[in-house]
């Protein structure tokens, strides 16, 4: 792979840093005046998701991650694995593992498009998109009337994960919910 | 960006200029603003009646520090085709300026650093330059001081005096004239999550300065770091500490919330001293496999006629202005940043 120097490093370049594929997030210079020159650097182990904060002597190189981010489409899960397709129209398939799925497990749902990190062909990451459309499997009675006026309930979507949601809310509803933050949004 | 284009068809205009990122990198109201405080500084020195001077972006020698990297042009001159400098700092030529009896001088000259472009750095930018013969350096921080008032509209708050040692002995607990070479590469290796086995005493001090004390200066007020290491003292004369006759540089440096805005020197006159650290600077370049740089020798025969005794400061104008705006970065007060020039 190629080597990237300091002053190439911008937001998002992947390159290794101590065995693990990186995403850059910041590259600041310092330099006193008449001293040597640093570069602070804020790296994103797309392995862990920690950032870590490294200096660099300015010019010092970094080889580069072979990393791809491509949009794929949830297919199954066969008790073991989880099955995506690349939506590029080849129908290539990937096997992803829990530890690489993490807390996106709690959000998929078939035929949607998420964003898949390849390292050496490799997934280890799969990320949900901003907003996702999940119908109420489970939720206490909605309350007639009561339409936008405060209170909250759980409700457990068809995906698995638990969302904070209006009263009025019945089983069987398809919700807009928010991944970042797993809050609920709107009625779909 | 420097597409070869043959043709301007419209539709290739429409489809191609759309994404392109013309703007400048300041707002119009900023540029206004950039162009009062500049007539602040030039205000600034016609009351105390120092003079304002243009001197070469381009010249027949560069800077030889070996932490500045020069850029160079191949230029058609009378002389024939020339290798030029663009100057990284105007003060070779401010310099013959006080040797030929300007008196003193300012300048707000367009300098240029290889590499440099970040947060707080512009490969190109202005620097607010002048000299004060006669004038001790202390006088001279005052003065500095004052600039950075009138250029703020508002008082920075006290100016303190902090010594370099005595900063790393409060920030870092060692003592950068004294502490073992081993130490300080430890001490840098770890602080900055890097490996310093091969770095040099400045290299790490610049490392522990950068990271560890100055995000700390200037946080209530102006602080001046003075009486560095004799290592550091570039075109500053030295002096004895105080402390246990150490021998240290007759330089400052000005910053302001943990910027570093200006660096001072009691400038050095003597030719020879000048001339042994051209050759000392281009030694240090041969071994870190950096390129030689012409000597100045128009500069040391200015030195060799005799330049008034005196002291002269490099003041960031770019910097200040973004802190007198309230700006997040030097991009945000220059028309067309590097990225985007």
């Amino acid at each position: 792979m190629a080597n990237y120097s300091t002053n190439e490093f911008k937001g998002g370049l992947k390159v290794m840093l101590d065995g693990d594929p990186c995403s850059i997030v910041e590259n600041e210079l310092v330099k006193p005046g008449k001293g040597q020159a640093f570069n602070r650097v804020k790296l994103r182990n797309l392995m862990t998701g920690r950032v870590w904060e490294r200096t660099f002597k300015s010019g010092d190189s970094l080889e580069a991650a072979d990393v791809l981010e491509l949009e794929m489409e949830y297919l199954y899960n066969d008790g073991d694995m989880w099955y995506f397709m690349k939506t590029d129209g080849s129908f290539e398939q990937y096997a992803v593992e829990k530890k690489a799925l993490g807390d996106t497990e709690k959000w998929l749902k078939e035929q949607v498009p998420y964003t898949v990190t390849l390292w050496n062909d490799n997934v280890i990451n799969v990320s949900p998109p901003n907003f996702i459309e999940l119908e109420v499997t489970e939720t206490d009675p909605g309350l007639k009337g009561d339409t936008a006026q405060g209170g909250s309930k759980p409700a457990v979507l068809s995906s698995g994960a638990v969302v904070k949601v209006p009263l009025f809310i019945e089983e069987g509803e398809v919700l807009k919910v928010d991944t970042r933050t797993g809050e609920y949004v709107s009625r779909a | 960006m420097a597409t070869l284009i043959k043709a301007w068809p419209s539709s290739f205009l429409e489809k191609n200029t759309m994404s392109i990122d013309w703007r400048p990198t300041a707002t119009i109201e900023t540029l206004r603003d950039r162009a009062r405080l500049l007539a602040e500084v030039r205000a600034f020195f016609a009351r105390r009646g120092v003079l304002e001077v243009e001197t070469p972006v381009l010249g027949h020698a560069g800077s030889t520090e070996v932490n500045l990297a020069s850029l160079s042009v191949a230029a058609t001159t009378p002389a024939g085709g020339e290798r030029l400098w663009l100057q990284t700092s105007p003060e070779f030529h401010m310099k013959r300026l006080l040797a030929a009896g300007s008196g003193p001088i300012f300048q707000l000259a367009r300098s240029v650093r290889d590499g440099e472009v970040g947060r707080r750095h512009n490969l190109e930018f202005t620097m607010l330059e002048w000299y004060r013969p006669g004038l001790e350096l202390d006088a001279l921080i005052e003065e500095s001081a004052a600039l950075v008032h009138a250029v703020l509209g508002r008082d920075p708050g006290p100016l303190r005096r902090r010594r370099y040692r005595a900063l790393f002995r409060e920030h870092l607990a060692i003592d950068p004239f004294t502490a073992p070479l081993g130490e300080l590469r430890r001490r840098a290796g770890e602080v900055g999550g890097l490996d310093m086995a091969d770095s040099d005493r400045d290299g790490c001090l610049d490392l522990l300065m950068s990271l560890e004390i100055e995000p700390h200066l200037g946080r209530s007020g102006l602080d001046v770091v003075v009486d560095y290491p004799a290592s550091q003292a570039a075109l500053a004369r030295h002096h004895r500490d105080p402390e246990d006759g150490a021998r240290v540089a007759s330089r400052f440096e000005l910053y302001l919330q943990g910027l570093e805005l200006a660096n001072g020197y009691d400038e050095l006159t003597d030719a020879e001293e000048q001339a042994a650290r051209f050759v000392a600077d281009n030694a240090a370049r041969q071994i870190a496999g950096l390129p030689e740089v012409n000597v100045d020798t128009r500069l040391l025969a200015a030195l060799a006629h005799g330049m008034p005794e005196g002291s002269g400061v490099a003041l960031g104008i770019d910097r200040l202005i973004q802190l007198a705006l309230g700006k997040q970065s030097v991009a945000e007060v220059m028309a067309f940043a590097t990225p985007r020039c």
